[in-house]
């Protein structure tokens, strides 16, 4: 008990850093194409393998996108925004230098509303700046030698991918609320379409700063927390982080500005030291591009083409289709599946078009692990499903099975009703049973019959059974309680 | 060996072999030759390209042939030497460096581009390492002689594209200016030597020294030449971000429109700049009065800021460089060093691979960068380029043309200041202004100081070289000089 | 001035070996040079906006269009030390 007590006395402290492809069909600043899983070294020219004498020239969609993002994210676009270099040797980075922006980024001051389970938390967004990726280190070694060396290899395909980065406050309270802006930024991207944003491909990275607050109310040294693959690890390498640090106060220590990385294996957080920590980026604006002077008129059409955000669009949910607010956010927090739902609701109660989906059909999409993309459910599915509900011919137990079985095979509900024989027992059928009941307990039936109510249940169980659950509970208890006149 | 033949400007040899009296192969042929007789002395090559020459002359001759002369751009049949700066594909391209010694680029700079894809090369010119020097003394591979003097320096960075022209081993070249590289060894080589406004002339595959300040240039034997090889390597890039969309004016159609009303104005501050010997002030006064002649109306020009410029941009320039040069890491391309970790290999591969004033300017660069100097020395060198490019504002409101000393002196001894950077630096004092603005800038030969040529600059606003070449050709008609193959 | 110490510092950003002799050297000439530059210092440019490039042009832009990439073996050529289709370093430490 005294350890809750004391846990709760920590404040956590917890900004997010994000890297994002932008959805550009070629890189940054040349003209190879973006690809994924190629093999290596097949995407390069002079510009993204820095050869002497190549220069860099701007992709304006990679431009477009960032403001877009921007603007999405409530930032303000700058009306003039300088690209700069930073300089660091690294084999991934072919130039010596990251062409970035440090001082003049293209976006500044914005913010998410984030949902959690404590309400909704607002992030701010300090900056969103655009630069390039660096290309792709393959460590030997790591995957088993080759040819006895002991070093790196590189393949070049990735250099030079345009990329996003999004730094958000220190607003976070929680790593659950940490998981909740990482998704929330993720479907708000997706949506207005300017990343696929798909961790497994790389195209989304999360680092964190966490800290927590000294008992005077500052700020606690922070340390940069990297290398989580997945929201999930970054929800539990943040908690492990906070813990990490919460025994080091405890114990009256001190913690160390540092680079930690979380093993998701052990659960546990490690700090990586590199012998060469010299760093001082030397940024200076970049002397081969010029810099970005948007108008205001070309920003407000990147914003009339915006999409609708999925806060707008929750808001609309909301209001046109009377849900729930948890609803509304669960449904909006994924873009192909808030697609999916509004196609179900234009032919069926978007209530329980809802609750089918926000309940039943995502629990079963979290549990295999898949998108609604990837999923055999279409929406007719989803529409017949509720229809047969509605029309009672089939009870709402029943359809979560033919539910399942729809998700594994892609079979119409009806065709699976049918061959199942899942049907609702109701009507005469239903008196028939409930007489074969009464019947079978006469002990039971007697009881009830003299007013004692508490083997109604017990009944009720007994017909359920006889109709393997394809009936309706009320409706049987109410018959029940009719035959035995009470 | 045709004397008479290697005596033309490129002009003349180009009308020549258009109206078929010459060919272009015969002209690639008395090149090759001429270095095999002279390169001995005179060392401005890195690499010669004798068999490229030829295959790409028969090339010309053939389009020549079969397509009469509309075909064939008027400076394409005469041979060219090309700075080792410049990417050459399937020709190695050193930079002067040792690093680049086994380089061979996969694509060619935009600027040769233009010229056409049968530019007739007979080699890659010698050069100070990356650019960086005003004597040719730099170079991994020996320094270039001066053809007036072989004592003497040809001058830099560009030394080897100046040395050839002057000793005849080509009838012109591209060197490549960032802070006086073209201008000063066509002074030192006497010949012409034309910066071109930044932007005018593509980056694209010129291997960077000052991002900022590089523009590639014609060094030629006359200002008609300077002219038309301008024309050939002009124009809008798009690989080339500070590539300007400025239509590219036929420079040789107002060549001879004269210079009466022109203002020209006399630079106080770099007539007067520390350095500045009397003959080479008389020299450039004499060359304002020739001028005046001509129809010009002369005046007296202030530039506030002009001395400025040289620390500005010793800083600006170094900075710039130190980031430029830090691809060179031995990882894709060029040297590599042999250490376990990579770290490691990048200190041994730049510690080998680099000369002494390239490790100077890294350092130099690195230092004006870095955390807690920036404000200081880089912020600060840029505000004073903006007053500087503020100063040739004003001026081009009273004047179109500003004429100065190109540097302070005529060609130095080899040796002389190779171990002194700072006696070396102060050699640009003159020339860094209208690159820190990036303005077009002129070097012309004016005379001669005991016995060796002496240039003198002449500058325009941005994207007025027909004006500049106008008064060049004009200055150049009432001087007394006139091109001489040396040695 | 320019100590020992920050030559080494400098010279490791770099990432340029200097033997001791050299970084001595160094350390004197950078100090003459730095000194020679420290004229600008006496301007006062506070007010005054920086240049980073003489040309006045804003938003230059690239379509977003493929463009011919490099071979494989054309973009291997020029490397030291290639390995399996992949540019290769020592270990990175």
């Amino acid at each position: 008990m005294a350890e809750t007590k004391e846990k709760q006395t920590y404040q956590a402290v917890i900004g997010l850093e994000f890297h994002v492809h932008l959805a550009t069909r070629t890189k940054m600043f040349c003209g190879c194409r973006v690809t994924y899983g190629d093999p290596p070294n097949t995407h390069t020219c002079p510009v993204c393998l820095g050869h002497p004498g190549a220069l860099p020239v701007l992709n304006e969609k990679a431009i477009e996108l960032g403001a877009m993002a921007g603007i999405a994210l409530n930032c303000e676009v700058a009306d003039h925004a300088v690209f700069a270099r930073k300089n660091y040797f690294y084999p991934d980075l072919p130039k010596g230098y990251q062409i970035s922006q440090f001082d003049e980024p293209i976006c500044v001051g914005g913010h998410i509303d984030v949902p959690t389970s404590d309400g909704t938390v607002r992030v701010g967004i300090t900056r969103l700046h655009l630069e390039e990726d660096a290309a792709k280190n393959v460590h030997v070694g790591e995957s088993g030698r080759m040819h006895g060396s002991t070093g790196s290899l590189i393949d070049f395909n990735r250099g030079g991918t345009p990329l996003m980065e999004i730094v958000t406050e220190p607003d976070i309270p929680t790593p659950e609320a940490a998981r909740a802006t990482a998704n929330q930024l993720k479907a708000i991207l997706q949506a207005i379409g300017v990343s696929e944003a798909d961790m497994e491909k790389g195209q989304l990275r999360c680092d964190a700063n966490v800290s927590i607050r000294n008992l005077d109310g500052s700020f606690g040294t922070k340390t940069e927390l990297k290398n989580m693959n997945s929201f999930r690890f970054v929800e539990k390498g943040i908690a492990a982080e906070l813990e990490r640090q919460r025994e080091i106060i405890e114990e009256r220590g001190r913690i160390e500005q540092a680079t930690m990385h979380y093993d998701p294996n052990k659960d546990e957080v490690y700090s990586l030291r590199s012998k060469e920590e010299a760093h001082d980026y030397r940024y200076f604006p970049e002397p081969d591009l010029l810099p970005l002077e948007l108008s205001r008129e070309w920003i407000e059409d990147k914003k009339n083409r915006l999409p609708e955000l999925p806060a707008e669009m929750k808001k609309r949910f909301v209001e046109s289709y009377g849900l729930s607010d948890y609803d509304a956010g669960v449904l909006t927090a994924d873009r192909d599946l808030a697609a999916f739902y509004e196609e179900v609701a234009e032919n069926a109660d978007p209530k329980q078009s809802a609750n089918w989906i926000s309940g039943d059909l995502r629990a079963l999409l979290n549990e295999e692990g898949i998108e609604i993309s990837d999923s055999k459910v279409g929406p007719k599915h989803m529409i017949e499903l509720i229809s047969l509900v509605e029309t009672d011919t089939v009870s709402r137990s029943a359809a979560r099975t033919v539910l399942e079985h729809v998700f594994e095979s892609g079979d119409a509900p009806s065709s699976i009703v049918e061959r199942d024989g899942l049907a609702q027992t109701g009507g005469d059928e239903l008196d028939g049973v409930v007489e074969a009941v009464i019947a079978d307990n006469p002990d039971e039936a007697e009881r009830v019959r003299g007013g004692d109510k508490k083997v109604v249940g017990f009944l009720v169980g007994q017909i359920m059974k006889a109709t393997r659950g394809n009936a309706d509970g009320g409706q049987a208890r109410e018959r029940l309680l009719e035959k035995l006149g009470s | 060996m045709d004397r008479t033949m290697l005596d033309l400007t490129a002009y003349e040899l180009a009308r020549k072999i258009e109206a078929r009296e010459l060919s272009a192969r015969e002209a690639a042929e008395a090149a090759n030759a001429r270095i095999d007789a002279v390169e001995g002395d005179i060392n401005a090559f890195v690499t010669t390209t004798p068999e490229i020459a030829l295959e790409r002359a028969d090339r010309v001759d053939e389009r020549l042939k079969n397509g009469g002369a509309d075909g064939v751009k008027l400076w394409e049949s005469v041979p060219l030497v090309v700075k080792d700066v410049l990417s050459t594909k399937g020709t190695r391209t050193t930079c002067g460096s040792k690093i680049l010694e086994d380089f061979t680029p996969v694509y060619n700079a935009t600027a040769l581009e233009n010229f056409g894809g049968d530019l007739v090369m007979v080699g890659k010119a010698n050069m100070d390492e990356f650019a960086m020097g005003s004597s040719t003394e730099n170079s991994a591979y020996g320094p270039t002689r001066n053809p007036w003097d072989l004592d003497r320096v040809p001058g830099g960075s560009s030394g080897g594209s100046a040395a050839a022209v002057a000793a005849g081993e080509g009838w012109w070249a591209l060197g490549t200016d960032t802070g006086g590289s073209v201008r000063q060894p066509g002074a030192f080589c006497g010949m012409v030597g034309l910066k071109p406004t930044y932007g005018r002339v593509s980056r694209y595959g010129l291997v960077a020294f000052a991002s900022s300040l590089d523009q590639i240039g014609p060094m030629t034997r006359d200002t008609r030449d300077a002219a038309l090889l301008l024309q050939a390597i002009s124009g809008h890039d798009p690989n080339d971000s500070t590539s300007a969309k400025v239509e590219v004016p036929d420079y040789l159609s107002t060549l001879e429109d004269g210079i009466s009303g022109l203002r020209v104005g006399v630079v106080t501050e770099l007539m007067n700049a520390e350095g500045v010997e009397s003959e080479v002030k008389s020299i450039t006064e004499k060359m304002a009065r020739d001028l005046e002649e001509a129809g010009a109306e002369v005046g007296e020009a202030s530039l506030p800021h002009a001395t400025y410029g040289l620390p500005a941009y010793y800083i600006i320039a170094p900075a710039e460089l130190s980031s430029n040069l830090a691809r060179f890491d031995g990882v894709r391309y060029g040297k590599r060093a042999e250490a376990s970790g990579v770290h490691e290999m990048y200190r041994r591969t730049r510690e080998e691979g680099f000369g002494d004033e390239a490790k100077r300017r890294i350092m130099l660069g690195t230092y004006a960068l870095s955390s807690g100097y920036y404000d200081a020395y880089y912020a600060q060198a840029q505000k004073v380029r903006t007053k500087i490019i503020d100063d040739f504002r004003s001026a081009f409101r009273d004047f179109d043309v500003l004429i100065s000393p190109t540097c302070p002196t005529a060609a130095f001894e080899l040796g002389d200041k190779v171990n002194d950077p700072l006696a070396m630096y102060a050699n640009d004092i003159c020339a860094v202004p209208a690159s820190l603005a990036g303005v077009p800038a002129i070097s012309i030969p004016g005379g001669l100081s005991n016995g060796l040529p002496v240039g003198v600059q002449l500058m325009s606003d941005h994207f007025t070289e027909p004006t500049l070449l106008r008064a060049s050709y004009a200055a150049e008609k009432s001087s007394d000089f006139r091109f001489e193959m040396k040695p | 001035m320019i100590s020992e110490e920050q030559v080494r510092h400098v010279a490791n950003l770099a990432r340029l070996g200097l033997t001791d002799e050299e970084v001595e050297r160094m350390g004197g000439q950078l100090g003459a040079i730095l000194e020679s530059i420290e004229k600008i210092q006496e301007l006062d440019l506070d007010n005054v906006p920086p240049t980073a490039n003489p040309l006045s042009l804003t938003n230059v832009f690239r379509p977003d269009e493929p463009k011919p990439e490099l071979d494989r073996d054309e973009a291997l050529a020029s490397a030291p030390a290639p390995e399996d289709d992949l540019f290769s370093v020592p270990r990175i430490d």
